[in-house]
């Protein structure tokens, strides 16, 4: 459960702020390289029967954190190596900046990491990052990377003999070797446990956000609504619903109410502007609410001895129900 | 052009796996003491044991060594390490490059252990025939490069080191790296038709001086066009598929 402040959820601007369309902002004239616009158009792309992608549309801006959120099939992972180029659509574009994605890929504009995925065998962590790094015309200092990105403890160790979360860190810090402008994450926590994957986010925060596009798929609901800016929702390879994260809450948003009140009439309360159903037991009101700022400002008017009360925004597990009720069907995970 | 770097660590990574060493280095350099060791004074068809044999464990030892790139595609694929790759600056192109070179430069150190062996067992040669073999050995080895890229593509982990022992097996006998499978008639015109036949007589270069005639440019020549063709397919597939 999130609260959410109703002038949090109005500040936010429907579609994410899609400023910068031509990707100009890419570069500046001093050479400093900045966020870059992902612009995926019309893409759709099927595997024998399956429809995976029905037609996706998206505009990310420089900077933004999209979540690519959905059920098992809505999409995700192919809409993910579509922009990575790993995957050809069979309609639609893919543009990077204003690039195709090998392009930018081979510039070092991109850093992915994969949703599976072993490290290559026979290497310490330290030989296979500064394998890689040769790769790009323009690496970061292994050395750095790995004590940012809390490899250096086990730089020395081989491959095969890290742990999961050991791995996990690792195949991080591979994407981040090239220091790219958009980092892309297939469900990169899908196999870590709670602390590791509280530990993932924390280190994403400090070094993988900073001046970078961020697109990450997950099915984890919490962890869309605490990373991301906006939220893109899919099912059966469809955008079905696209916004800021808490817009994207809103547009299903009953908010519920709860409160101490004495002597609580439940007709009475029921009829509040703003409250679709009441509940009341004992001394404690539970009120759920199309529109609960109206239904705050009138109910602390007209009943002073209403204290503890508490406001609480649907969380995205609801959303997601709600969103994707209608189109969920059992399909396979493309 | 292949990444000086990335080449290095390829090369780090063939040289720690002990497997690969067994099959491709280790085998063919101990049956070569145990049978020239004994036989170090005879004859075969009238050219000393030692050198006869020398030629044969290189043919097999060196086309192991090459085929097992294939392996190694294979690991890295099931590992999903070709989709990591793909999202880094290095080509397929690049990437095949690479693992060919390391392919052949296991084979070097193969031939190169083999050499060693065979002079340390009396085997001498003109320089000339020296440079001459072995140059001849590495043009025999490319159809069976683009044979273990091909076979990386199609094959997976679990299944790429027993095919790959008994594809090596298979050749190198019918090849008559072993033994001379058969010296005319209908047979010897069916092994000819295998690029390992080719390989073992450019090591037989060694005590014959024998040129490969027309016939041994054209099978090379098929297999590795059809291979290459085979190979640019199955790598098409599996991209697709990614």
């Amino acid at each position: 459960m999130t609260n959410v402040s109703p002038d949090q959820a109005a500040a936010a601007l429907p579609g994410g702020g899609r400023r910068d369309e031509s990707g100009a902002m890419n570069q500046t004239a001093a050479g400093i390289t900045t966020a870059t616009t992902i612009e995926l158009r019309g893409l759709e792309k099927s595997f024998g029967p399956i429809r995976a992608v029905r037609g996706v549309d998206l505009t990310i801006s420089p900077g933004e954190v999209v979540a690519l959120l959905g059920p098992n099939g809505a999409g995700k992972s192919t809409t993910l190596d579509m922009l990575l180029g790993l995957a050809e659509p069979d309609r639609g574009t893919v543009a990077i900046a204003g690039r195709p994605p090998d392009e930018a890929i081979r510039s070092g504009a991109v850093g992915a990491m994969l949703q599976t995925g072993g490290l290559l065998r026979d290497l310490t962590v330290r030989e296979l990052l500064t394998m890689l790094a040769s790769l790009y015309p323009v690496p970061v200092d292994v050395d750095e990377l790995m004590e940012l990105t809390g490899v250096a403890d086990f730089a020395r160790q081989r491959t095969e003999k890290l742990s999961g979360g050991q791995t996990q860190r690792v195949r991080f810090a591979m994407a981040l070797v090239s220091d790219p402008d958009l980092l892309v994450l297939d469900e990169p926590t899908v196999a870590m446990d709670v602390k590791t994957r509280q530990a993932f986010w924390t280190s994403m925060r400090t070094i993988g956000r900073s001046a970078r596009t961020v697109v990450f798929a997950t099915h984890y609901l919490e962890e869309a609504d605490l990373y991301a800016d906006r939220i893109v929702l899919l099912a059966q390879g469809r955008v079905v619903a696209d916004g800021p994260t808490t817009e994207v809450k809103a547009m299903v948003g009953t908010r519920t109410i709860e409160a101490t009140l004495p002597g609580a009439d439940p007709e009475r309360l029921a009829r509040v502007p703003g409250v679709a159903a009441c509940q009341v037991r004992g001394e404690v009101v539970t009120l759920t609410c199309t529109d609960s700022d109206t239904a705050l400002r009138t109910l602390l008017a007209a009943h002073p001895a209403m204290h503890d009360v508490v406001v609480r925004g649907a969380g995205l597990e609801e959303a997601f129900l709600e969103l994707t009720a209608d189109h969920h069907a059992p399909e396979e995970e493309a | 052009m292949i990444p000086v770097t990335y080449a290095r660590y390829e090369l780090v990574r063939a040289v720690r796996n002990g497997r690969f060493f067994i099959f491709s280095l280790v085998f063919p350099l101990v049956l070569f003491l145990l049978v020239a060791g004994p036989n170090k004074h005879e004859e075969l068809a009238g050219v000393p044991f030692p050198v006869y044999y020398m030629t044969g464990m290189v043919a097999w030892g060196t086309m192991g060594a090459i085929l097992t790139t294939g392996g190694r595609i294979a690991v890295e694929r099931s590992l999903g390490w070709h989709r990591q790759l793909r999202v880094t600056p290095l080509t397929a192109r690049e990437y095949l490059i690479g693992k060919v070179a390391i392919g052949y430069a296991m084979a070097l150190l193969s031939i190169a252990l083999l050499y060693s062996a065979g002079i340390g067992m009396g085997v001498s040669l003109p320089a000339g025939r020296w440079v001459e073999m072995t140059a001849m050995i590495l043009i025999g080895l490319v159809p069976f490069a683009v044979l273990g890229v091909y076979l990386g593509h199609v094959l997976n982990a679990e299944s790429i080191a027993p095919a790959l022992g008994g594809i090596t097996a298979l050749f190198a006998l019918l090849g008559g790296a072993w033994s001379p499978v058969a010296t005319d008639g209908f047979l010897l015109h069916l092994t000819q038709l295998l690029p390992s036949y080719w390989l073992v007589r450019a090591g037989q270069i060694a005590f014959d001086g024998g040129a490969w005639p027309a016939k041994a440019w054209i099978v090379i020549g098929v297999w590795t066009f059809v291979g290459a063709r085979l190979a640019a397919r199955a790598w098409r597939r599996d991209t697709q598929r990614a």
